[in-house]
C-alpha cells in the first residue's frame, strides 16, 4: 500500500510536467492545427537557459533562495517565449494556408535544426551537464512515504500555471481572441482579431511554459543534455493527442494519466523495459478506439 | 502513360545489367583499388539501391495513396532482423552453393514479416487521416524498435553481429528494379488509378465504387513488404544490425527523400534517394555541420518547394 | 407501380439532438426523372447522403432493387449501381481527364493487382477495352478532345459534365445529381437540362435531381418531392408542385421571393 502511494507520488510529480508540457502542443494545435516537433527543443532550450544564467544571479541574490530561482525562471521563460515567436515568424508563417503535412515536416525539420546546432561543440556540445540546484532539496517523510521537495514544487507550480492559463483563455480579452482563432481564423480576423498577433502570443505563451517545464524535468533529472527534450517532448505529446488535442484540461489529464501510468508501469519488472513502448501504445490505442480524445469532442467530415 | 509490354522488357534488361555489372565492379575492386574505384565507392552504390527501394515503396504509400507513414524505418527494421536471424541460423548449415537460395528465401521471409506487421498497423490505423495518421505510424516505428531494443533473441540494445556479407551490387540493383517495375505497374493501370482517386478525394472515390480501406491497406502492405526487403539488404550490407539503425531519423530521411523527389513522381523519387545517398557521403569533412545543413534543406525545401526539386507546374503536395 | 427502384421509408436521421429528416417517405421508378427541392437548409443534401451511404438512417429502411442498403458503404452502393456528383465539385485534381473516368471504371475492369503486375496479353486487353469505354463516354459528351488536360483546369461546364460522365463510368441504375445548375448561367442552365433529359434517354436510368434551382427542376422533372425542415410537405408533377400553397409558404412566402430564386 505505501508502495502505491509512494508510486502514485511520484507518477503525479512526472504527470505534472508532462501536463506542463502538453499545454504548449495543446495551444499551438488549437489556434494553428499543427504539431510543432520543436516545441520539445524549446524544452530543452529553457533549461539550458537557466543553467546559463544561474551562475550570474548567484552574484545578486542568494543561491538556493527562492527569489533567485524564481528569478531564473522568469528570464528563462522570457528567453524561450522569444524564440518561440521567432521560430514562428521565421518558418511556420510563410507556410499558415499550406497542407498541414507540409508544416509538420517543417516542424520536424525546426526541431532538428535546433537539436543539431546545438550539439555542434561551438555551442552546447553534446555531452550531460550537471544542472545547478536551483533550490535546497529535502526529503520529506510522512509515516513510510518519502516526498521530495523538488516534487512538491513541481506539482505546486504546475497548479498555479495551469490555473493561470484557464483564467487567461476563459477570462482575458486575448484569451478570448485566442478561442476566437482557434474556432475559425478567417472569421476571426474579419472581426478584427490581428491573428498574427495571437498566433504569436499563443507561441510566446506555449514556450514560455516549455521553459517552465524543462527547468522542473532539469532539477528532477541527472543532467541535461542538447536531446534531454526528445523524450518528454514526446511523452507530452502524446498526453495531449490522449486529453483531446486542442483542449487545455484534456492536456492537463492527459499528462497526469500518462505520467502515473507510466509509473506503475515502470515499477512491474517484466514491464519496465517497455516503457518506451508503453506511452505509444497507449496513443496508438486512443487514436484508434477514440480518436478525438478523452475530453476531445468528435468531428464529422462535410460532404 | 499507359506502359505496356515494354514494362516487363525494361525490369529484365534492369536485372539483367545489374547482375553482369555486379562482377565488373568487383573486378575493378579487387585490382584497381586505391585508385578511382574502391570498397566504399561499390557499398555507396549498394546504399543507393536500399534507399531506392525504400523511397519508391514509401512513395506508393505516401505519394500515390496520400497516406502520410512516418514508421517506414520499422518496417525495415521487421526485414532486416527476420532476415539476419534466418541467415545467421542457417548459414553455417547450408552449402556454399545454396546460399543465395537461403538468402533470397530470408529476403523473401523478412519482407513478408514487414508485410504482416504492415497490416497488422495498417488496418486498424489507416481510418485516421493526416498528421493524425502521421503521429501513429511514428509510434508504431517507435515501438518496433523498442522491441528488438528489449528482446534478447534479437540481441537487444547491443544489436545482431557477424551477418554474412551477402549483399551485392547485382541483389541490390535487382531487387531495387523489381522495387520500380512494381510499383509502376501497379499505378500505372486502371486498378492502380484507385490508389490515385484515394489520394486525390476519399469521399469522391468511394462514391465511384472505389473501396478506399482496401486501396490504402493493399499500399500499406506492399511498401511494407519492400521496405522489409531493403532492410534484409541492409542487414548483409552492413553485416551488423542495431535498433538504433532504424531510429526516427531514418525514417524522417526516407520520407525527405520522397518530398524532394516531388510526391508520387517516381523518376524524382529515385533521384533525390541517390542525391540524398551521396550528399552525405561527399559531405563527411563537413561531418560537423552536416546535420544542421540537412535541417535547413528540410525547412527550406517546404517553404519554397513543397512540391519537390524536380516536379514543374503545381505538382502533388502532400493533401489535409 | 411496378416494386420501386428506390424505396425510402419511413426515413429518419438525427444528429445530436437535430431531426434534419423526419419520417421521410419516398420513392422513385425504373427510368423515372425525379426532382427533390426545398429551400437552403431543407435537408435535401442530407437525404442524398443517406441515399449513396455517407449516413445511415437514425429509423426506417433504404431499400435498393429491393436490397435494404442498411450498413452498406459508399463503394458497396456504387457497386450496386448507384452513383453521384457532388454540389461542389470534386474531381480527382491530379488525374487527366481520361483517367478521372478511367478511375471510375474500377467496378467494370477485369484485371486485378496481380495481371496488373504481371502485364500479360489478358491485362491488354483489359486496358484496352477500359479505354474504349472511356473514350466512348468522353466522346458523348464532346470531352474526348480534351482527355490529356488535367481534370481541374477545365472550364467550370466541362468539370460539371466531367462529373456526371464520370458518374456514369460507373455504369449506374440511379444517378443522384447534386445540385448540379450550382454556379451557372441562365444558359448553361438550359445546357444542363438539356443534357440530362439526353443521359435519361441515352442510357435508360434513373435520375435522382437534388436542385435548388426551381427552373431546371420544373423543366425537367416528371416528379417532385418537396422538403422542408426535413419534413416532405408536397409531392407531385411539376405543375401541382407549382400551385401548392405549402411550397410557396415554404420558399418564403411570397412570389416575389419565388421569382427571385430563379
Amino acid at each position: 500500500m505505501e508502495l502505491f502511494f509512494q508510486q502514485l507520488i511520484n507518477g503525479l510529480a512526472l504527470g505534472a510536467i508532462y501536463a506542463l508540457i502538453a499545454l504548449g502542443y495543446t495551444m499551438v494545435y488549437g489556434v494553428l492545427r499543427f504539431i510543432n516537433f520543436a516545441h520539445s527543443d524549446v524544452l530543452m532550450l529553457g533549461a539550458f537557459a537557466a543553467y546559463f544564467l544561474a551562475p550570474g544571479i548567484a552574484k545578486v541574490l542568494p543561491p538556493h533562495s527562492f527569489a533567485s530561482a524564481l528569478l531564473i525562471t522568469i528570464l528563462a521563460a522570457a528567453i524561450c517565449a522569444i524564440i518561440g515567436i521567432l521560430i514562428e515568424r521565421l518558418a511556420y508563417r510563410p507556410l499558415r494556408n499550406r497542407p498541414k503535412l507540409t508544416v509538420l515536416i517543417t516542424a520536424i525539420g525546426v526541431s532538428l535544426f535546433i537539436e543539431f546546432t546545438c550539439q555542434h561543440k561551438a555551442v552546447f556540445r553534446s555531452e550531460t551537464r550537471r544542472f545547478p540546484e536551483l533550490l535546497p532539496i529535502n526529503d520529506y517523510h510522512f509515516g513510510g512515504l518519502v516526498v521530495n521537495s523538488n516534487d512538491i514544487v513541481v506539482l505546486v507550480t504546475t497548479i498555479i500555471l495551469l490555473a493561470a492559463m484557464w483564467f487567461i483563455v476563459q477570462h482575458t480579452k486575448t484569451g478570448t481572441a485566442m478561442r476566437a482563432v482557434a474556432f475559425n481564423m478567417q472569421a476571426a480576423s474579419l472581426m478584427g482579431i490581428d491573428v498574427n498577433r495571437i498566433v504569436s502570443f499563443t507561441f510566446g505563451l506555449g514556450s514560455a511554459l516549455a521553459a517552465i517545464a524543462g527547468i522542473l524535468y532539469a532539477m528532477k533529472a541527472p543532467g541535461i543534455d542538447p536531446l534531454m527534450g526528445i523524450q518528454p517532448g514526446l511523452r507530452a505529446f502524446i498526453a495531449a493527442v490522449l486529453g483531446g488535442i486542442g483542449n487545455l484540461p484534456g492536456a492537463a489529464l492527459g499528462g497526469i494519466v500518462l505520467g502515473v501510468v507510466e509509473t506503475f508501469a515502470g515499477g512491474i519488472p517484466g514491464l519496465s523495459n517497455y516503457r518506451d513502448g508503453i506511452a505509444f501504445a497507449m496513443l496508438i490505442g486512443i487514436l484508434i478506439f477514440r480518436p478525438a480524445g478523452l475530453l476531445g469532442k468528435a468531428t464529422v467530415e462535410k460532404v | 502513360m499507359t506502359m505496356h509490354s515494354g514494362a516487363k522488357r525494361s525490369l529484365l534488361i534492369a536485372i539483367v545489367v545489374a547482375v553482369a555489372l555486379a562482377p565488373l565492379l568487383e573486378w575493378i575492386v579487387k585490382t584497381h583499388s586505391g585508385n578511382y574505384f574502391n570498397g566504399y565507392y561499390l557499398g555507396v552504390l549498394i546504399d543507393i539501391a536500399i534507399n531506392i527501394i525504400l523511397a519508391v515503396s514509401l512513395n506508393l504509400i505516401n505519394g500515390h495513396t496520400g497516406q502520410f507513414s512516418l514508421g517506414h524505418a520499422g518496417f525495415m527494421a521487421v526485414g532486416g532482423y527476420t532476415a539476419a536471424k534466418l541467415t545467421l541460423s542457417l548459414q553455417a548449415a547450408v552449402p556454399v552453393w545454396a546460399q543465395p537460395i537461403l538468402f533470397s528465401a530470408a529476403l523473401l521471409l523478412g519482407g513478408l514479416a514487414a508485410a504482416v506487421i504492415g497490416l497488422g498497423v495498417g488496418a486498424p490505423s489507416l481510418r485516421l487521416r493526416g498528421d493524425y495518421l502521421a503521429i501513429v505510424t511514428l509510434g508504431f516505428g517507435e515501438i518496433i524498435r523498442v522491441v528488438f531494443q528489449t528482446t534478447d533473441f534479437f540481441g537487444a540494445a547491443t544489436g545482431l553481429p557477424a551477418i554474412a556479407n551477402w549483399t551485392n551490387f547485382a541483389w541490390a540493383w535487382s531487387l531495387a528494379a523489381v522495387t520500380v517495375f512494381v510499383v509502376a505497374c501497379l499505378v500505372n493501370s486502371t486498378y492502380g488509378r484507385g490508389f490515385i482517386a484515394t489520394h486525390d478525394d476519399e469521399v469522391a472515390a468511394s462514391a465511384m465504387g472505389v473501396n478506399p480501406v482496401r486501396y490504402k491497406v493493399t499500399a500499406f502492405v506492399i511498401g511494407a513488404f519492400f521496405a522489409g526487403i531493403a532492410g534484409g539488404l541492409f542487414a548483409h550490407h552492413k553485416r551488423f544490425l542495431s535498433p538504433t539503425s532504424f531510429d526516427f531519423m531514418k525514417s524522417i530521411d526516407i520520407v525527405v527523400m520522397v518530398i524532394l523527389g516531388g510526391m508520387g513522381r517516381t523518376p524524382g523519387v529515385i533521384a533525390a534517394a541517390i542525391i540524398l545517398t551521396v550528399l552525405p557521403e561527399a559531405l563527411r569533412t563537413f561531418a560537423e555541420y552536416r546535420m544542421i545543413v540537412y535541417s535547413l534543406l528540410i525547412i527550406g525545401l517546404m517553404i519554397l518547394r513543397p512540391q519537390g526539386l524536380f516536379t514543374i507546374g503545381k505538382g502533388r503536395t502532400a493533401k489535409v | 407501380m411496378t416494386r420501386a427502384l428506390l424505396q425510402l421509408e419511413n426515413v429518419t436521421i438525427r444528429f445530436g439532438g437535430l431531426t434534419a429528416v423526419s419520417k421521410l417517405d419516398f420513392h422513385l421508378g425504373d427510368q423515372e426523372l425525379v426532382g427533390l427541392i426545398g429551400p437552403n437548409g431543407a435537408g435535401k443534401t442530407t437525404v442524398f447522403n443517406l441515399i449513396t451511404g455517407v449516413y445511415q438512417p437514425t429509423e426506417g429502411s433504404i431499400q435498393f432493387r429491393g436490397e435494404p442498403t442498411g450498413c452498406l458503404k459508399p463503394h458497396e452502393l456504387a457497386r450496386r449501381g448507384i452513383a453521384r456528383t457532388f454540389q461542389n465539385i470534386r474531381l480527382f485534381p491530379s488525374l487527366t481527364v481520361f483517367d478521372n473516368v478511367r478511375a471510375a471504371l474500377q467496378l467494370h475492369r477485369e484485371h486485378g493487382i496481380q495481371n496488373a503486375l504481371w502485364r500479360g496479353k489478358h491485362f491488354r486487353e483489359s486496358e484496352k477495352s477500359v479505354e474504349a469505354q472511356v473514350m466512348e463516354l468522353l466522346e458523348i459528351f464532346s470531352l474526348g478532345r480534351v482527355r490529356d488536360e488535367d481534370a481541374t483546369s477545365l472550364p467550370y461546364g466541362d468539370q460539371r459534365r466531367l462529373e456526371i460522365v464520370r458518374a456514369l463510368a460507373t455504369k449506374p441504375k440511379l444517378l443522384c445529381l447534386d445540385e448540379p445548375a450550382a454556379g451557372m448561367n441562365p444558359t448553361e442552365k438550359v445546357e444542363l437540362m438539356r443534357l440530362i433529359r439526353f443521359i435519361q434517354e441515352k442510357f435508360q436510368i434513373s435520375i435522382l435531381l437534388v436542385e435548388h434551382d426551381m427552373k431546371v427542376v420544373m423543366g425537367i422533372c416528371q416528379r417532385i418531392g418537396v422538403l422542408d425542415y426535413g419534413i416532405k410537405i408536397a409531392e407531385g408533377t411539376p405543375e401541382e408542385i407549382q400551385k401548392n400553397s405549402k411550397v410557396i409558404e415554404a420558399y418564403l412566402g411570397t412570389e416575389e421571393q419565388l421569382e427571385a430564386e430563379c
